[in-house]
């Protein structure tokens, strides 16, 4: 931090050391200046999720409000529908396996980069600019690539690879393995970047010192270089992990679920209870669900890093 | 930040050279692989693309399913910059604000706020969206852009706010300091010293406001019907002309364009925006 290295001259006239006087500008309009923010987020965040939860206990149902007390009683027929709990298996399902192909992709592809081979620079270019679009442009896209009868299984003809094709986002069993492949896609480049960085952290001469040792490259990456990269997989895993969970856009553009449940998820599932069947207290149930899961991963997360940063 | 100079070059052409060189072309050809799509089709009659394959380029190449894609998106492609460009400004100013005070004028539970804060740009927006969509229908502001405004500078807030108090942690508290010796203020110090070194910090928040908001497609389907943005029309343009696919890809190249021009031009502030996304990154 920039106080840490700079030469102790200054004399120490901060506003904490007035606070002996009862009232000063100096303490109030900074609160003055974040209370907007605050007042939104306390509002628009907590505010709105608290009646969320609420609503998720109530028989709201059709387009007029009806806040009648059930309990638990949503939930619990929730858990008991078919779609709800094909959305778990999926969002279980696609998590591990977006998240196994972001974590390979970006660190294969950031060892690459990080032999500083010429060229180097357009390569990584290629490999993040699916993150600048959106995934509504990816969905349209792959769902071409993805067409039984114009796209890869083409392709693969062509190639003498017919072992390959697939029904893609057309058959049950192959649909949903598409669509991970689709958001690996986009979101890999995001591992490669949070790798790269890290990587590029290293210094030199932990690596030079290790090869003087005798290491092998392999042992320098196996006992040095991954090691030093675990703090940094796990903020990937955490951040692409709860993007996971939250999926919806590339969900409906795709395959809106289908065929059958094949590739539902709770994120899309509760926008189509809520705005399109109007069942709404069902709905927040859906959501409440969603939040807990997602908060699960995020609140210590949280704690980790502005724990981290008050050690520092 | 990526872009740094390397200290141990390896210009040799060894083996181990051609095989990295194969698997970043083979990596390079799957990241390409959608742009081909989009290329290859978009520039083809329908007759065309109904009678060649994906992987065959245009024999006889038009624009004609450009000008299909621009009719109809046009309106919603002006609807998404009416919607950003204030969206963009205003989520920014209030980030600069929250970031000045919660890095330089930390008040006792300052920490707590900023986690609390923090906490709102991981929720799921589906636990947010039954209430605001009452709120909005409640004062008038439901269907449109300016509800969608209001919506994206609030759920904003926490990205920007993060950005930039990591930005001003790295000025140097003597600044400050030296400020308040000459008889500053809280708001003179961010006026006169903050504001005009933060130049970089708005760079960052603003490309990263943005893309995430012109790229949104959640809160634009739920709360915006009645003006649709492009995200919402490019997926109603894919739904109506499920096998003209020239169009569709032309579609998907116009909304795309926007982000992808300011990624190709500022990139690399993208990525620092996209790392501080991660926190510890």
């Amino acid at each position: 931090m920039a106080t840490a290295t700079a030469p102790p001259v200054m004399v120490e006239r901060l506003p904490r050391s007035r606070s002996l006087s009862p009232f000063s500008w100096d303490r109030v309009t900074p609160i003055l200046m974040i209370a907007p923010s605050v007042v939104l987020i306390a509002i628009f965040v907590y505010g709105f999720i608290g009646r969320t939860a609420y609503t998720s206990l109530t028989a709201w149902r059709g387009v007029v409000p009806d806040y009648t007390f059930v309990g638990l009683r949503n939930y619990i027929r929730l858990f008991g529908t078919e779609k709800f709990q094909a959305d778990i298996v999926n969002t279980i399902h696609f998590t591990a396996f977006f998240l196994a192909g972001c974590l390979i992709l970006g660190l294969g592809a950031a060892v690459l980069l990080d032999q500083k081979l010429r060229g180097s620079i357009f390569f990584q270019n290629v490999f993040m600019f699916p993150l600048a679009i959106s995934f509504i442009v990816t969905g349209t896209v792959w769902r071409w690539i993805f067409n039984p009868s114009y796209g890869l299984n083409v392709l693969f003809h062509n190639l003498h690879l017919d072992f390959l094709q697939s029904g893609w986002l057309t058959k049950p069993s192959s649909a949903l393995n598409s669509l991970t492949i689709a958001a690996v896609w986009q979101m890999s480049g995001f591992c490669m970047a949070m790798f790269l960085a890290g990587l590029r952290g290293i210094p030199e001469e932990l690596r030079e010192a290790a090869a003087v040792d005798g290491a092998t490259e392999f042992q320098i990456f196996r006992h040095v270089v991954f090691p030093l990269l675990r703090p940094i997989t796990l903020s990937a895993v955490i951040i692409l992990g709860h993007i996971s969970l939250k999926i919806f856009d590339l969900v409906f553009v795709m395959t809106f679920g289908g065929p059958g449940y094949a590739t539902d998820m709770p994120g899309l599932n509760m926008f189509i209870t809520t705005f399109r069947q109007d069942l709404f207290a069902r709905g927040a149930a859906i959501a409440t669900v969603l939040l807990l899961m997602v908060a699960l991963l995020i609140v210590p997360y949280l704690i980790w890093n502005l724990r981290g940063e008050t050690e520092r | 930040m990526l872009v740094v100079a390397s200290p141990r070059a390896r210009a040799r052409l060894r083996p181990s050279t051609v095989v990295v060189y194969a698997l970043l072309i083979a990596l390079a050809v799957f990241y390409l692989l959608p742009m081909f799509a989009i290329v290859a089709t978009s520039l083809k009659s329908f007759a065309e693309v109904s009678r060649s394959t994906l992987w065959e380029l245009p024999k006889a190449p038009t624009l004609d399913a450009f000008g299909s894609a621009f009719q109809t998106l046009a309106p919603s492609f002006v609807n998404s910059v009416l919607l950003v460009v204030p969206a963009t400004i205003l989520s920014a100013l209030l980030g600069s604000l929250n970031g000045y005070v919660l890095s330089k004028w930390k008040f006792r539970g300052a920490n707590v706020v900023f986690a609390l804060l923090l906490f709102g740009m991981f929720i799921p927006y589906q636990s947010i969206l039954i209430p605001l969509f009452q709120f909005l229908s409640s004062v008038g502001l439901y269907g449109g852009i300016p509800g969608l405004i209001l919506v994206h500078v609030v759920y904003g807030i926490p990205i920007c706010t993060l950005i930039f108090r990591n930005y001003f942690a790295t000025v140097p508290r003597e600044l400050l300091e030296a400020a308040r010796m000459d008889g500053a203020s809280v708001l003179g110090i961010f006026r006169h010293i903050m504001l005009p070194i933060s130049i970089p910090g708005f760079v960052v928040v603003m490309i990263w406001q943005f893309t995430s908001i012109w790229n949104e497609f959640l809160f634009a389907i739920t709360i915006a019907q009645s003006q649709q943005v492009i995200t919402v029309a490019l997926q109603n343009l894919a739904g109506s002309l499920l096998a003209q696919y020239q169009i569709q890809m032309a579609g998907a190249l116009l909304a795309a364009a926007p982000t992808l021009l300011v990624y190709m031009l500022l990139g690399r502030y993208f990525v620092r925006g996209l790392l501080a996304g991660s926190l510890k990154g």
